[in-house]
């Protein structure tokens, strides 16, 4: 990896580890609790942070580079590692969410799940999400497999503002004002607003730090999928070798090569 | 591109005339679902037409997955796809086709699904039209999202598990969507108007054909 690349990881770790300190600092003992919720609302220095990431900053990443990749004109190996880094990381960040959501609703609302907007939304991108990341799974040359992971990506995130409407009146048309008020009061300000954008801030650093990780593991591991190609051909051809010489004997062995 | 997708929609619907797949696979499955929900919901007639709505468009969401697989079975024979490239067919005409053929065969189903809720549930339908535009609409987005998923997973030797998986959390809205309106048409849903989601439906649906002739073409091309 290029040396500028590893500098600009580094500082983006450094970054992240100072900011996310802050945060929790900052989140824990200097700011105030709440008037209603008290100690609880220290959860908004990190839930929609970490929501803000998953939902729009890594799957709209995801989404563009599979765009990008799909377009001949600006088809890159570069984008299809993107997308898929970009996609594995917004699931961890996804399931964050959900977690810390539920952290915050079980004490608030006393139950640890509610079919509210944004909640059932949010699974239903982790399942789309996780969709993804069975399809990259499957074995394949990388030429196809980026292609068809593209094609999800780009369907998938088609459908987030669609699930998001829907399943909004889903819960507004049929009900008046919701019971469970997560909102936080419009008059939010001082320390808590600055924690907030701090903990924004911080939240997309680690992903940042996370993202240039994962592309460096994609590429590693792509190269390694190369290499193990090359040493199972390499064995054929010797193989192949030395059948002329001992056919009958290598046959009569039932010498058997690990398979392509 | 048209002429096209009237000789690959007759294509895909002559087979399924002359193998009858439709009729005496997927039919059965999708009533047998709806008896398998009687039995969960139990002996009360109550709950079951109070769920209604929903059920039919469960059980027509399992079917449309098997539905799915089939259709895009067709083409995963041997050569079948390299014929498919070379036949000099616009692929989004291709996509059109047997998105067209698909929707043509769930409707089948739906009026044959219908009748099941209508006589098992005993449900009362006041509003007919809005039964069949929620149906046509929503069954238009299935067949496209459907038409699309198939052709990407038809080379995977794990398509059957890994069909449904992808398949069925993108038409969530169609679920969703679908059933508020049957709601409002068979009077068992907790009031609102119909029409914000029959107008999702003919969004999803739309959004879904579009991107499906823009994409199949490269899909098409990947071995």
């Amino acid at each position: 990896m290029s040396r500028g690349t590893t500098l600009a990881m580094r500082a983006l770790g450094v970054g992240a580890v100072i900011s996310v300190t802050a945060t929790v600092w900052l989140g824990l003992w200097v700011t105030p609790p709440d008037e209603t919720q008290h100690d609880l609302v220290r959860l908004v220095y990190v839930h929609p942070p970490v929501a803000w990431v998953a939902l729009y900053l890594a799957f709209g990443i995801a989404a563009l580079s599979s765009a990008l990749w799909l377009w001949p004109r600006t088809r890159s190996r570069f984008f299809d590692r993107l997308a898929v880094s970009a996609m594995e990381v917004g699931t961890v960040f996804t399931v964050l969410t959900l977690v810390t959501g539920s952290i915050w609703g079980r004490p608030t609302w006393g139950v640890w799940w509610a079919w509210d907007a944004r909640l059932t939304s949010t699974a239903l991108l982790l399942v789309l999400q996780l969709g993804y990341l069975a399809l990259r799974r499957v074995p394949g040359d990388p030429d196809s497999r980026a292609r068809r992971s593209s094609v999800t990506a780009l369907v998938a995130a088609v459908d987030v503002p669609i699930v998001h409407f829907s399943v909004q009146w889903w819960r507004t048309l049929h009900q008046g004002a919701t019971v469970l008020n997560r909102n936080l009061s419009p008059t939010i300000h001082g320390s808590m607003a600055w924690t907030l954008l701090l903990g924004f801030v911080a939240f997309t650093l680690v992903f940042a730090w996370l993202l240039l990780a994962r592309y460096r593991v994609q590429v590693l591991s792509e190269t390694v999928e190369g290499a193990e190609l090359q040493g199972a051909l390499r064995e054929r051809w010797v193989e192949g070798e030395g059948l002329d010489g001992a056919g009958e004997l290598l046959a009569d062995e039932g010498f058997v090569r690990a398979p392509l | 591109m048209w002429r096209d997708t009237l000789a690959v929609a007759g294509k895909d619907l002559r087979i399924e005339v002359r193998s009858r797949v439709l009729l005496n696979q997927v039919v059965p499955f999708a009533l047998l679902v709806l008896v398998l929900f009687a039995f969960a919901l139990g002996p009360q007639r109550a709950p079951m037409a109070q769920a209604a709505a929903g059920l039919f468009w469960v059980a027509l969401l399992f079917a449309a997955v098997l539905g799915v697989q089939h259709s895009s079975a067709l083409e995963s024979g041997e050569g079948t796809r390299d014929g498919l490239r070379m036949s000099g067919l616009d692929p989004a005409g291709i996509f059109l086709g047997k998105t067209a053929a698909l929707c043509v065969q769930l409707v089948v189903l739906e009026v044959l699904l219908a009748l099941g809720v209508v006589l098992l549930y005993g449900v009362h339908v006041r509003s007919a039209g809005l039964l069949v535009t929620a149906c046509v609409a929503g069954t238009a987005g299935l067949a496209a999202v459907g038409t699309l998923y198939g052709m990407l997973a038809s080379g995977l030797r794990v398509r059957e598990t890994l069909l449904p998986f992808l398949l069925l959390p993108v038409v969530a809205p169609v679920l969703l969507a679908g059933t508020r309106a049957w709601q409002a048409a068979l009077g068992t849903g907790a009031g609102g108007g119909a029409d914000p989601w029959v107008e999702l439906l003919v969004v999803f649906a739309s959004v879904y054909l579009a991107l499906g002739v823009v994409i199949y073409g490269p899909l098409l091309e990947a071995s």
